[in-house]
């Protein structure tokens, strides 16, 4: 131990320094390290929201800790798990959505998985095909709150809070509509299809269309609805007619709606007022069609072209259609009969009928206002049923006013009412032409052809005479008249005598002419030459030196 | 007794910094006569200062695991993963020898750390003899590892920093990473403190 106390002592002594910090300060470490785990805690708890369960069909693209919940774009909560239901008939998808989101737990919330959707109106939801799907919410007015839902198969057409409102509309069924069917207004798309269901009566289908703001303003009170899908294509007694109102609507169907043409009630319509949903544009344009009336026409003739469907015009006024052609058999004539059948609306002859009505009340008419028209009838009124379209063949009935038809007896009490018909166009037609068949079968062609006979045999003889003795003297005759023929071009030919003769003579002839003009001259220069004789040449030698020689000859000539 | 003596049973006190010997004169301000470092027997408050920073690197060490580390965009899919579900879908996708390793470094190693030194603390404070040489061994194990620990940091700062390819592929850090750091960081301090030397004093009790 000396050793060690010798060697302790040999060593320096150490230095005393100024105190140093407390080591228990560390503790801050770990106290600081608390407070951040607790600030994280709190946070966390701090910014929980409500956990919701949304049911689903299918759980496809629906991913646990990932698949976010979307408003408008953006992520409100998260799919934190996702289970089957307990009676394995679809899934519940567990979501935790953040604190701001809570609102979003409430009654009227609609939650639906947005995925690539390729329909014919379009296609939607690109992004999620890289980016997986995600749950799309629409949140409501709703204040109650609510932890379980049902998600939507479909994305709603319509979200909370667009501008815009909504109509009702009634139609006897859904045609090719769906839900996201276009609305158009003059061509251009203003609003779709939110929602259809069945009437309770199962009579009927109502529609929900949703229009978009400011567009919405357009729809007024007396605004016509019709259904504007595929192509609409009739064959009438019009002609053909092919109208649709775009691409898309030929393919996904859509609905279509204006004010009806002329003077109309244009006070715009309210939120959830209900319309009728017309078939096509002509029905829809067409003015209120009011109460149906069922009458009958009876034609005598076959109506062959005519169809259910064929328009019944009123002094050309379209007011009503066939509905039924069927045969009638009259045990009395022994004859069939057409019976055909029309629903005739008598509101849209429009003035006419308002008054007709009016009258019809003042003179104590019943409803069908039989004895109105039994005068109307007195006065000529007939149905007939006339062609359409030449091509087609296709009849409509027209009632008209014929004041040279044939009285007939009107049967007021007869239901449904009949309106006495007329021959159409095409009979009198037919009787016309039979007409003149007749008045040609009056000719007696039998006897024409016999005497034609008669006379084409006498002709047949003459002939026969003809060619039996006339024609060899002929023969011989033509022979006789080549050889003169011969004979004369014999003479004419231009080195025969004759014509050198004629040739000579015209020669001497021109000679002698001349003679005569110089004769005619000198005479004229000198009369008294008859007398005197021809005097010596000394007063113009120049007129008449070349003329001396055949001057005398003539002169001579002509003394004598 | 067979050991040998300790420094302090010769009232002998050494410098930690120029190796110098002093004489042990029990002030516990002393200071090194030639450097001017703080002289003590053994590291000062070395049990108070490693509990606390185990104790700190324990609570960073929850919301490490807890909160997601990375997040992966690939193609505008988006993918936030924590250690763990890291591993899972390492492990899932077939790469398991790659999920064993982070497996090791990210849970296995920090995990090890915390019941080593944990261990090495109670031993050495209730003065146990139990097994000195080991203990030993294991502290300085925990001492080498402690520097290999970093690895999910710098995965996830390399990737960070390479796989930036816009909407096809990114790769972006979440706070989850920074606990992590802080827990490797602040393990690695709690194993300084410690002072291996408490393992041998327990003797002093058998006397």
């Amino acid at each position: 131990m000396t050793d060690d106390k010798k060697l302790t002592e040999d060593l320096p002594e150490p230095v005393v320094s100024k105190p140093r910090i407390n080591a228990s300060l560390v503790w801050l470490v770990p106290v600081i390290a608390a407070l951040v785990g607790l600030s994280l805690v709190i946070h966390a708890w701090y910014e929980a929201g409500p956990t919701i369960n949304i049911g689903f069909q299918s759980a496809e693209g629906l991913d646990p800790g990932k698949t976010p919940v979307k408003y408008k774009s953006v992520i409100i909560g998260r799919v934190t798990a996702v289970r089957l239901s307990e009676d394995r008939s679809h899934v519940v998808a567990r979501v935790a959505l953040e604190k701001s989101a809570r609102g979003f737990a409430t009654a009227d919330t609609r939650f639906w998985v947005v995925r690539p959707r390729i329909g014919l109106g379009g296609v939607s939801g690109i992004d999620t095909l890289l980016s997986g799907a995600f749950i799309g919410a629409d949140v409501g007015q709703s204040q109650e709150p609510k932890d379980d839902f049902v998600g939507l198969e479909t994305p709603p057409t319509v979200t909370h809070g667009s501008p815009g409102k909504t109509f009702d509309l009634h139609s006897d069924d859904l045609g090719s509509l769906d839900i996201g069917s276009p609305v158009y207004y003059r061509r251009i798309q203003v609003g779709r299809v939110s929602s259809y269901h069945l009437n309770k009566d199962g009579k009927g289908v109502t529609l929900q269309i949703f229009l978009d703001a400011p567009n919405d303003q357009f729809v007024t009170t007396s605004s016509r609805f019709w259904n504007a899908s595929g192509i609409d294509v009739s064959l009438g007694a019009d002609g053909l007619k092919v109208n649709t109102q775009s691409l898309a609507t030929v393919l996904a169907g859509g609905v279509a709606f204006q004010d009806p043409p002329g003077p109309h009630d244009a006070t715009k319509a309210q939120e959830n007022d209900a319309f009728t949903l017309f078939n096509d544009q002509a029905t829809a344009m067409a003015p209120p069609d009011g109460e149906p009336r069922y009458i009958r026409m009876r034609f005598n003739q076959p109506v062959r072209g005519m169809a259910v469907g064929a328009p019944v015009e009123f002094l050309g006024v379209s007011f009503g259609r066939v509905v039924s052609i069927n045969l009638d058999f009259d045990e009395k004539s022994q004859t069939f009969s057409t019976l055909v059948g029309a629903v005739v609306y008598p509101a849209r002859l429009g003035k006419a009928n308002d008054k007709l009505v009016a009258l019809a009340k003042a003179q104590g008419d019943d409803e069908q206002m039989s004895q109105m028209l039994g005068k109307l009838v007195d006065r000529g009124l007939r149905a007939q049923a006339r062609t359409g379209n030449l091509l087609t063949g296709q009849l409509y009935i027209a009632m008209d006013f014929l004041p040279k038809a044939p009285k007939v007896e009107f049967d007021g009490r007869a239901r449904p009412l009949e309106i006495p018909p007329a021959p159409g166009d095409f009979d009198k037609i037919q009787e016309q032409i039979a007409d003149i068949v007749a008045k040609i079968q009056k000719v007696p062609f039998d006897q024409i052809g016999n005497n034609l006979n008669d006379s084409l045999v006498e002709l047949h003889k003459t002939l026969q005479q003809v060619n039996g003795s006339v024609l060899p003297e002929v023969k011989t005759t033509l022979q006789g008249a080549q050889k003169t023929l011969g004979n004369a071009n014999n003479t004419f030919a231009p080195d025969s005598q004759l014509q050198q003769n004629l040739g000579g003579t015209l020669q001497e002839l021109q000679r002698a002419a001349r003679s005569l003009r110089v004769l005619t001259d000198y005479l004229g220069d000198h009369p008294d030459a008859l007398l005197r004789g021809r005097r010596a040449d000394n007063d113009k030698p120049s007129q008449a030196p070349p003329l001396p020689p055949p001057q005398d000859a003539p002169s001579q000539g002509s003394k004598p | 007794m067979s050991d040998l003596p300790r420094a302090q049973d010769l009232g002998l006190i050494g410098c930690h910094v120029c190796r110098m010997v002093c004489r042990d004169i029990g002030a516990p301000d002393a200071a090194c006569p030639r450097c001017g470092s703080p002289l003590h027997k053994r590291k000062s408050a070395s049990y108070t200062r490693t509990w606390a920073l185990l104790i700190a690197a324990f609570m960073f060490y929850l919301p490490a695991n807890i909160l997601p580390i990375m997040r992966t965009v690939s193609l505008g899919d988006v993918d936030d993963n924590t250690i763990l579900s890291g591993i899972i879908e390492l492990w899932v996708k077939g790469s398991p020898d790659l999920a064993v390793i982070v497996f090791t470094a990210s849970i296995v190693v920090p995990m090890l750390k915390f019941i080593a030194l944990g261990l090495l603390l109670i031993s050495s404070q209730r003065h146990s003899q139990w097994a000195q040489r080991q203990r030993s061994k294991l502290y300085r194990l925990v001492e080498f590892i402690g520097y290999w620990s970093m690895l999910d940091v710098f995965v996830v700062a390399l990737l960070t920093a390479l796989v930036q390819f816009g909407f096809f592929s990114q790769v972006a850090p979440l706070p989850g990473v920074v606990f992590f750091g802080l827990t490797v960081v602040i393990t690695m301090l709690a194993s300084m403190t410690f002072d291996p030397r408490l393992i041998w004093d327990g003797r002093d009790f058998d006397d």
